[in-house]
Parts: C-alpha cells; sequence; structure tokens
C-alpha cells in the first residue's frame, strides 16, 4: 500500500532548483572573495585600476565557490554548479555592457543637453572655443531622421520582398540569396559607403548629399530586413496557406491576404529593429554625407550631417576641446534616445505572436460578430 | 475477342502506382507576382555583385601599378612602390583575434545560460538585451571606449606586460609610462568583442536551442546533472553553430570601422606587440585618409577596401552556410 500510494493527484510536483544553502553559497563566495582581493590587491600587492580588481575578483570567486561547493556536494553537483554559476555571469556581464555603454553616453551627454536650446539651434555661428549654450546638435538630428526615413523607404519593400522570395517561392536560386544576405548581415559598414562613393559619386557625378548617405545606409539595412522578415514569415503555420489554396486563392492573393497580415507585428518589429541599428551607422556616412554645419532641410542637395557623423566630428577629428567633446556626447545622448525609442517600440509591436491577436483587436471581431 | 487480351495486357501498367503528374498554370498575375519576388532576390544578389565591380573599378590602377607587391608591401606610403595591404591585415587581424578570444567564451556562456539555465521568466527580458546590443550603435561603443574603458585600462596593460611579458606578442619595449600603453590594438581589441557579443549570443543561442527535447530527457533520464546533459547534449548539437557564429563574429570584427578609428594611435606598420602604444587597421586607414591623397590615395584605399570586402565576403559566406547545414535537420519543423 505504501508504494503504490501517491501524491495527490491535482497538486504538480514542484522541483525547487535554488534552495537557502545555494544563495548562502554564492553570497559567501562572492564576499570572501570581495575581501581577499581587497586585502591583496589594495593592500599587500602594488596594483592599481578598478578593472583588474574586478577580474582578481571574478577568479577568486570563482575559485572559493568550488571550494565550499567541493566541501558539501560530491564532484559530479560541485562541476554542475560551478559551471552553471560561471554561465550566469556571461549574461550579466552582457547585461552590464548594455547599461554601462548606454547610461555612459547618457550621463556624459546630460552635460549639453540641459541646456535645451542645444536641442534646437545649428553649429552655424559656433567655433570650437565657443561655450556650450551656443550651438547645438539640430541640424544633425534632422539630418539623422531624414536619412533613416528615406533609407526605409528603399530597403523595407526590398528587404520583404527578398524575404517572401527566400520562404515562399524557394527553389535553385534561393540558396545562394539566402548565403549572401546572411553574409551581408556582417559585411563591413564601411563597405557600403565606399560602394556608394564610388557607383554614385565618382562613377555618376552626384555630390554628397543625404540622399547618398541613405542609400549607404539602406544597403546595409536590405539584409537585416530580408534575414528577419524571412524567419518572421516562416513561422506562419503552413495549415494556413493551404486553406487558402484549397479555398481556391491564388499565391499572391494568399501572401497579400493571409501571410502578410498574419506575421504583421513580426514583420514591424524586423523593420523597426533594423531602423535602430540604421539610424546609428557611422562608417556608411562618412564619405557620402558630407558635413556642415548648418541646417539643410534638403537631402537632396548640399552635404547634410547627422547624428554619429556630427559625434565623429566634433569627438575625433576636433577632439581637443572639452566644449566640443561635451557638444558630441550630447549628439550620443540624442542617439541612445533615439535608438532606446525605436527599439521599445520594435518590443511593444513584436511581443504577440503570429495571428495572435491584441486584446484591441480581439474586441472589434467580438463586436463585429455580435452586429451579425 | 481482341479488346480482351489488350486490356489484361495494359492491366499491369494501369495497377501500379505512378504518381500522376498535377500540372497548375498559374494566373497572369500570379506570374508578375513570382516575377516581383525573384527581382527582389536577385537584386539582393545584383548589389552584393556590383559592390564588387565598383571596388575593382575604383581599386585597379594601384592594383595594377603596385601588381603582386600589393599583397606583401608593409609600409604606407602612397604612390611611390611603397603600399601594401601586408602593413594593414596583420593589425586588423590581430585586433578581431584578441575580439574573438574575448567574445567567444563571454558570448557562448551568456548563450548557454540564455537557452539553458535562466529561468523562463529571464529568458525573454534576456533576448532583449542581446538585441539591444546590437542596436547600440558602434558610435556610443568607440566614445565608451576611448574615453571610459582607455584610461582605467592603463594599469591593468602595464601589470601585464611586465608579469607576462616574456610572452613575445605581450612584450612592451616603449619605457613603462601609461603613455606608452594608449591606443593599444589590444584595448581596440576589447571593444570590437563587446559588438561582436551579441552575433554570437543570438546565432548560437539558436544552435542551443535546437537540440532535441527527447535526448535531453534521455541524459536526465539516465542521472546526468544539467551541466552533464549539457555537454553530452547542447554542445554536440550546437557545434556547427559555435562554428558558424564565430566565424561571422570573425567577419564582423575585421569590418569593425568607428571603434577601432577612435582607439587606435596611428603607426606606420605592423607591430606585433598588442599592448604597445600604436596600431593600423584597414578600416581606420580607409576612413581616416580616404581624402587625403587624391585619386592616387583613392585608389590604393579602395584596393584595400576590396581586400576587406572579399575576405569578409568568404569567411562570412562560409559561415552562413556552415550555419544553415546546421539548421537544416529542423528546418521541416518550423
Amino acid at each position: 500500500m505504501a508504494l503504490t500510494s501517491t501524491a495527490p493527484a491535482d497538486s504538480p510536483i514542484t522541483l525547487r532548483t535554488g534552495s537557502g544553502e545555494s544563495a548562502a553559497t554564492t553570497g559567501g563566495a562572492a564576499i570572501g572573495a570581495l575581501c581577499l582581493t581587497w586585502l591583496l590587491y589594495e593592500q599587500v600587492l602594488p596594483f592599481s585600476g578598478a578593472l583588474g580588481f574586478w577580474v582578481s575578483w571574478y577568479v577568486v570567486f570563482l575559485l572559493f565557490y568550488a571550494a565550499l561547493a567541493l566541501l558539501q556536494w560530491d564532484r559530479l553537483e560541485a562541476v554542475n554548479r560551478v559551471t552553471s554559476v560561471a554561465f550566469a555571469t556571461g549574461g550579466a556581464l552582457a547585461m552590464a555592457i548594455v547599461i554601462a555603454t548606454a547610461s555612459y553616453a547618457l550621463l556624459r551627454g546630460w552635460g549639453a543637453v540641459k541646456n535645451l536650446s542645444f536641442l534646437t539651434s545649428t553649429m552655424q555661428l559656433a567655433g570650437p572655443l565657443s561655450p556650450l549654450k551656443d550651438g547645438g546638435v539640430l541640424h544633425a538630428m534632422v539630418g539623422s531622421l531624414e536619412q533613416l526615413a528615406i533609407a526605409t523607404f528603399i530597403s523595407l519593400p526590398l528587404g520583404i520582398t527578398a524575404a517572401l522570395f527566400l520562404a515562399e517561392i524557394g527553389g535553385r536560386l534561393a540558396r545562394p540569396v539566402r548565403t549572401i544576405v546572411e553574409a551581408m548581415t556582417a559585411l563591413p559598414d564601411l563597405i557600403a559607403g565606399m560602394f556608394v562613393y564610388s557607383l554614385f559619386i565618382l562613377s555618376l557625378g552626384f555630390s554628397q548629399t543625404g540622399i547618398m548617405a541613405a542609400i549607404a545606409i539602406s544597403v546595409n539595412m536590405i539584409p537585416i530586413i530580408a534575414r528577419a522578415s524571412e524567419v518572421v514569415i516562416r513561422l506562419v503555420p503552413g495549415t494556413l496557406r493551404e486553406a487558402s489554396y484549397a479555398l481556391g486563392g491564388s499565391q499572391w492573393r494568399t501572401v497579400w491576404s493571409i501571410i502578410l497580415p498574419t506575421c504583421r507585428a513580426g514583420l514591424v518589429t524586423a523593420v523597426v529593429l533594423a531602423m535602430a541599428r540604421g539610424i546609428g551607422e557611422t562608417a556608411p556616412v562618412l564619405f557620402t554625407a558630407g558635413f556642415t554645419k548648418d541646417l539643410n532641410l534638403n537631402p537632396l542637395s548640399g552635404p547634410q550631417t547627422n547624428l554619429p557623423l556630427y559625434i565623429w566630428n566634433y569627438v575625433h577629428i576636433e577632439g581637443a576641446v572639452t566644449a566640443d567633446v561635451i557638444r558630441g556626447f550630447g549628439a550620443a545622448f540624442v542617439l541612445v534616445i533615439l535608438v532606446l525609442v525605436l527599439f521599445t517600440t520594435a518590443r511593444i509591436l513584436g511581443g504577440s505572436a503570429p495571428g495572435e491577436l491584441s486584446k484591441r483587436q480581439q474586441r472589434r471581431l467580438a463586436k463585429e460578430a455580435r452586429r451579425t | 475477342m481482341s479488346a480482351a487480351p489488350a486490356g489484361v495486357a495494359s492491366m499491369p501498367t494501369e495497377g501500379e502506382d505512378v504518381p500522376r503528374v498535377i500540372s497548375a498554370r498559374p494566373s497572369p498575375a500570379d506570374l508578375i507576382f513570382r516575377l516581383i519576388l525573384r527581382g527582389a532576390g536577385i537584386t539582393v544578389l545584383l548589389i552584393t555583385g556590383s559592390i564588387l565591380v565598383f571596388l575593382i573599378i575604383q581599386g585597379l590602377p594601384a592594383l595594377r601599378a603596385e601588381g603582386l607587391r600589393f599583397f606583401t608591401t608593409s609600409t604606407l606610403l602612397y604612390g611611390s612602390h611603397q603600399f601594401g595591404v601586408a602593413a594593414l591585415l596583420p593589425d586588423s587581424v590581430a585586433i578581431a583575434v584578441i575580439a574573438l578570444i574575448i567574445a567567444v567564451p563571454l558570448g557562448l556562456a551568456a548563450a548557454l545560460y540564455i537557452s539553458e539555465y535562466a529561468p523562463p521568466g529571464l529568458r525573454r527580458p534576456l533576448i532583449a538585451v542581446i538585441d539591444l546590443l546590437a542596436a547600440i550603435p558602434s558610435i556610443v561603443f568607440a566614445l565608451w571606449g576611448f574615453l571610459y574603458l582607455m584610461p582605467r585600462i592603463l594599469g591593468t596593460d602595464a601589470w601585464l606586460s611586465q608579469h607576462l611579458g616574456f610572452i613575445p606578442f605581450l612584450h612592451v619595449k616603449l619605457p613603462n609610462t601609461p603613455q606608452s600603453y594608449v591606443g593599444s590594438t589590444f584595448v581596440a581589441g576589447i571593444v570590437v568583442a563587446m559588438m561582436v557579443i551579441p552575433i554570437i549570443v543570438s546565432l548560437s543561442r539558436q544552435a542551443f536551442s535546437q537540440a532535441p527535447q527527447g535526448e535531453r530527457e534521455a541524459a536526465y533520464a539516465l542521472g546526468a546533472t544539467r551541466w552533464g546533459m549539457v555537454r553530452t547534449v547542447v554542445l554536440p548539437f550546437g557545434r556547427a553553430g559555435i562554428i558558424g557564429s564565430g566565424m561571422l563574429g570573425l567577419g564582423r570584427a575585421l569590418g569593425e570601422t568607428v571603434a577601432v578609428s577612435f582607439i587606435l594611435v596611428p603607426n606606420t606598420s605592423f607591430n606585433p606587440r598588442v599592448l604597445e602604444s600604436g596600431g593600423n587597421s584597414i578600416t581606420d586607414e580607409i576612413a581616416t585618409h580616404i581624402f587625403d591623397f587624391g585619386s592616387t590615395g583613392i585608389s590604393y584605399l579602395f584596393a584595400t577596401g576590396l581586400v576587406l570586402f572579399a575576405m569578409t565576403l568568404v569567411i562570412n559566406s562560409l559561415a552562413a552556410i556552415v550555419i544553415s547545414r546546421s539548421r537544416s535537420g529542423a528546418a521541416t519543423a518550423d
């Protein structure tokens, strides 16, 4: 009887992974390692530097943790614990890098952006020695947004049709196209700028304008959109396609009325993520946008500066003057905010799986159903 | 009578399971639709092809003037038979290798954590963080690396060179002042590593998540710990993905421009001592000097860019093929 008696069928068995002792082991090892590293690093040995300190701390921590684990558990379990802690560090470090770089640009940039005139004036009347309250980033913001709009206008239709080709038609041509698209996603950004410079400016005689920069950015955006969209389109269930064909739908009808609406959220996410990448591209615009201190609303004629180029110019080329460096950080502040806004938009829009309806869409459908 | 034998004779052929040939003639609208889609696919190929063509057009004068010497000369004097990629390529490769040495272990650890260890509630936010890391502009990394990381890492550089200086490439010949460590390929490699991490994490995570559930459970059922399961099931299944992501990361690292350009202190020839101040890279040379030497400079630098493009295209295409092979088994499950 005792053997066959089971736990009440309704309550699922909870597998506890974390326990008090494992938390205490981690914490104890961390604190112990901190003390030992501080003692050795700062007091006994003649070292300095924050980076070296934390690297040493981490090594000592892992050793302490391994020793503590071996005291409590057998060898297999100890190895398991040490590896899981090491992998968790990888995840934590990735998060730390994002926070460190973005917040550094935001904190240093605040010094420039807190004068609101920074956002509403250009560099037309400001020289390298003029104080921070003169000069601003308006022309670069306008340039970035206009160039991004044009680049999206070019790369969105091309990227999504290329993705549809890969996912819906396939065939012998699809394999090289897929390989090239994947290879292009990691291609040097600089090459796109050189290509546009060589084709449009040296061979066809155009001058450096906003639209040249936009074309260079779109060369980088097309593969990103195509690759991400293909993944999304492949998630559309095959049964939907078959249902449409069974009802006599033609191929383009199926794509237009079934597949694209089903994965709309995912496609929007793909495009917005590519826009977030596109707005930060620096290397493609170095040769193509030209540089100006004035506001240029027309992307078709005259040089048009954008935010990355502004930072490049004022920090890298003229980086000796403090006010210029702070202005560069101000531009980086605006750039990071724009990227974060685009990224958050993509996340919010992409929250639902293909075919899953939002609350509002469900309400609307219910309403229509009641009416009929 | 004559009909029956004929019918009997034809019976076996009709009785065999010959699949019926199904032919559907697409409507004109569908034909146009397929043509447009095919056109988009061809356009992508054409763009890549024309990048190659237009780099060759501009780079040809320099390649013709220098011939094979262009690949072996290791000085950087424009237009006097003294310019070659051998002065730039080794440093570019050194930066990429340093970046990969840092990014591959870190990226794989993060990918394993996300796909195997993270609690389900933490998984989506972590994937979002990796996507965000890929979206942070390289110029923001450049600012961070140049103005925040570099002043703080000089002490570590000095310690490394003094205690591990017996390893040839960690040796520093210059006197031991902080100035001797500014703008080294090592620091550039660290910053490039941060930009390579998202590629490695996202690709290898996809590979890991495709390890079959049945074999994971089999490993657990045989008494494996989680690490035992990862070592015997997840890592072998993800091997092709790991190799592919590393290669794609290599292509990305070779082509990184802005951060490298911010950090490196220019140098006139290859410097194998990675901790020492001074270094070159193909991308930095192109970005900083393309307008400095007139049409000669443009030609030489486009020839250099051609070498970079050809290298990264080959590396990335191989990586894409390796990755798609690793995916092929799971593609039908989508």
